[in-house]
């Protein structure tokens, strides 16, 4: 991999989280570059859910300090942060299975039409959001043109990641944070969504990748972000590593030549 | 993890595809693509059902009016009765608005009659016992159903209550408020037709030859039209149906849900205070004992109408379907002379109709 010159677009810096006595986040660190993959992975305890759930707004870290361009931030909801450019697409997918494909993408930023029947009578612009959302998901090859109003329960699974993940990428989003991508879908499908999660980077947004399935880290990720009792252990390249040596490392088998040198 | 389980992860290859995966090489390319295999006849018509909710309560009418039409002829297929049922439906397909949206929110109101009660009671005494211009006593009453609305809203969206205890409590808590407040006492129609007519708008009508529309009836109507663009163009609408479809995900794609379910129960109570004007129209006098079975009947309307009661799914056009349907049954068993409880005994087998259909047309996600 070429070396990194530019600046991190997102970093977090110390950050604590402590539920009672258990300490979820231990001065946890976490950087994310312009236009890379960086995979998320340690064992369950680990609290790197904790972790990205304080850069997603859901929690509020008791320290630290998280900055998305150099400015710092603090959400305290996941819509504050979505407003500030940073998408998470949950394991839920937080889509509604009854609305169709475009209302879900404009669910809570609707477009109203022009002129006094946008203004007065609040009336939505559905062409121009069926025409946006049609074409958001053909740019990421989510769609052999059919019917955009369809409701998103008619939808496979892996066709509803891809109206979420591309709902996270059509708004000018800095930052996509995806949660368990390829957990509840079946091997052909995982693979579709892979290709689309590369497609989305190739569009120049950064994505945060956590995931279980070290495969899909091998095979997607630039950097891949090991974090162990509640700080980041190390960050590797996966094409100078094995999965058995991140799972290694994951778990405290192993520890990496940088942990052993400091 | 031990040892062991490390040098099992090891023995595999750390190529990017796994074993399992080969097969996919020769499989499809296309990221995710929209299914277009053939359906059945029954599959398509379950699709179509499942995009157009009001369909199935707006062909079950055009049945019960034709077959009524049949059995009772000039009767019954008249201009004269046909707009004597709309008038019989409209106060129920007021207050079915308000439970559509209640409803649809995968909540219940059972104390929308009350509201509409009290609204009245409110309406008449204001005028009657305090002097007050009908105007201002009009503009009362409907702030009292507001209000009432948005104390089941703060209930259900702020302290988290199930909306079928909270809205069974109010139900109690309203009817009685209203024979406290009304000791019990009727406002005449006569003098209310003498002192303050206004109360009595609703009742007005036009005439188009032997077809008789109450200004309860357009009320009804334009209310509908208006709920249903509402609901369907702008984005307070479509909140609506996110809501009630899945609170969480609505929530996280940038819904405020409390907000909307306190809008939402407030503008239901409003409703439910025009119904009680309309009321006023309908029966000339203001009682506080009418109108005690509104909240049955207008989940009924609702309910054949096709409106789901698990939330989000459902067309208000349904409801008023729904409430046609059992306006049709009412009066054209009554014409042709039945007992009136078979009137009851279809409804029943209606409503659980509706629901088992409403439950098929949802397995199209499956």
């Amino acid at each position: 991999m070429e070396p990194i010159l530019t600046a991190p677009i997102l970093t977090a810096r110390g950050l604590v989280k402590r539920y009672g006595r258990v300490t979820a986040l231990d001065h946890a660190d976490f950087d994310l570059y312009p236009g890379e993959i960086l995979a998320v992975i340690g064992d369950n305890g680990a609290g790197k859910s904790s972790m990205i759930k304080a850069i997603s707004g859901a929690i509020t870290p008791d320290e630290g300090e998280i900055r998305l361009q150099g400015q710092v931030i603090n959400f305290r909801s996941p819509i504050e942060a979505r407003k500030a450019g940073i998408e998470t697409v949950y394991q839920n997918l937080a889509l509604s299975p009854a609305l169709s494909i475009a209302d879900n993408m404009f669910l809570g930023r609707e477009l109203r039409k022009p002129g006094v029947m946008g203004q007065w009578f609040r009336k939505l612009d559905r062409s121009a959001m069926e025409k946006f959302a049609r074409d958001k998901l053909s740019e990421l090859g989510l769609m052999t043109i059919q019917n955009i109003n369809q409701a998103v329960e008619t939808l496979s699974g892996g066709q509803r990641q891809g109206v979420a993940v591309a709902r996270a990428a059509a708004f000018g989003s800095k930052v996509i944070i995806l949660d368990e991508p390829t957990a509840a879908l079946g091997v052909k499908e995982s693979r579709r969504v892979l290709e689309l999660i590369l497609d989305v980077r190739r569009r120049g947004i950064p994505i945060v990748l956590i995931s279980h399935n070290m495969p899909h880290v091998f095979e997607v990720a630039d950097r891949i972000h090991i974090h162990r009792l509640g700080r980041r252990l190390t960050v590797i390249n996966p094409k100078d590593y094995t999965m058995s040596d991140a799972v290694a490392f994951m778990t405290g088998a192993k520890l990496p030549a940088e942990a052993i040198a400091a | 993890m031990t040892e062991t389980t490390t040098a099992s992860q090891g023995s595999q290859p750390s190529q990017p595809s796994q074993e399992f995966e080969k097969v996919l090489s020769g499989s499809a390319t296309q990221v995710a693509s929209f299914d277009t295999h053939d359906k059945t006849p029954i599959q398509k018509f379950q699709h179509f059902l499942h995009s157009s909710p009001a369909a199935v309560p707006l062909i079950v009418l055009v049945l019960s009016v034709a077959i009524f039409g049949v059995i009772l002829g000039g009767k019954f297929f008249s201009a004269f009765t046909l707009t004597l049922i709309l008038q019989q439906v409209a106060i129920v397909g007021i207050v079915g608005a308000a439970q559509t949206l209640v409803i649809l929110t995968a909540g219940i109101d059972l104390s929308v009659g009350a509201i509409m009660v009290l609204s009245s009671v409110v309406m008449g005494q204001f005028t009657f016992r305090y002097g007050l211009p009908p105007t201002v006593a009009v503009l009362c009453g409907l702030a009292c159903g507001a209000l009432c609305g948005y104390i089941n809203g703060l209930l259900v969206a702020r302290m988290k209550l199930p909306p079928f205890i909270v809205t069974l409590g109010m139900w109690q808590i309203i009817l009685a408020s209203n024979f406290l407040y009304s000791a019990n006492e009727t406002i005449r129609s006569q003098d209310i037709s003498s002192q303050a007519p206004l109360l009595q708008f609703f009742g007005n009508n036009l005439k188009l030859g032997s077809a008789v529309f109450t200004y309860g009836v357009i009320a009804m109507v334009l209310l509908v039209a208006l709920l249903w663009y509402v609901l369907n163009h702008t984005a307070w609408g479509r909140h609506v149906y996110a809501v009630g479809d899945d609170p969480d995900a609505a929530e996280l794609a940038g819904v405020n849900v409390k907000r909307m379910l306190v809008s939402i129960y407030t503008l239901s109570g409003l409703i439910c205070a025009l119904a009680g004007w309309a009321l006023i129209g309908r029966i000339g006098s203001v009682s506080p004992t009418a109108g005690q079975f509104a909240n049955i009947e207008s989940i009924t309307a609702v309910v054949i109408g096709g409106i789901s009661l698990f939330g989000g799914r459902g067309s208000i056009l349904g409801m008023i379907f729904g409430a046609l349907i059992v306006g049709v049954f009412s009066l054209g068993l009554r014409l042709i002379g039945t007992d009136p409880q078979w009137t009851y005994l279809l409804i029943g087998v209606l409503i659980i109709s509706a629901v088992a259909i409403d439950q098929w047309i949802r397995k199209v996600a499956g």
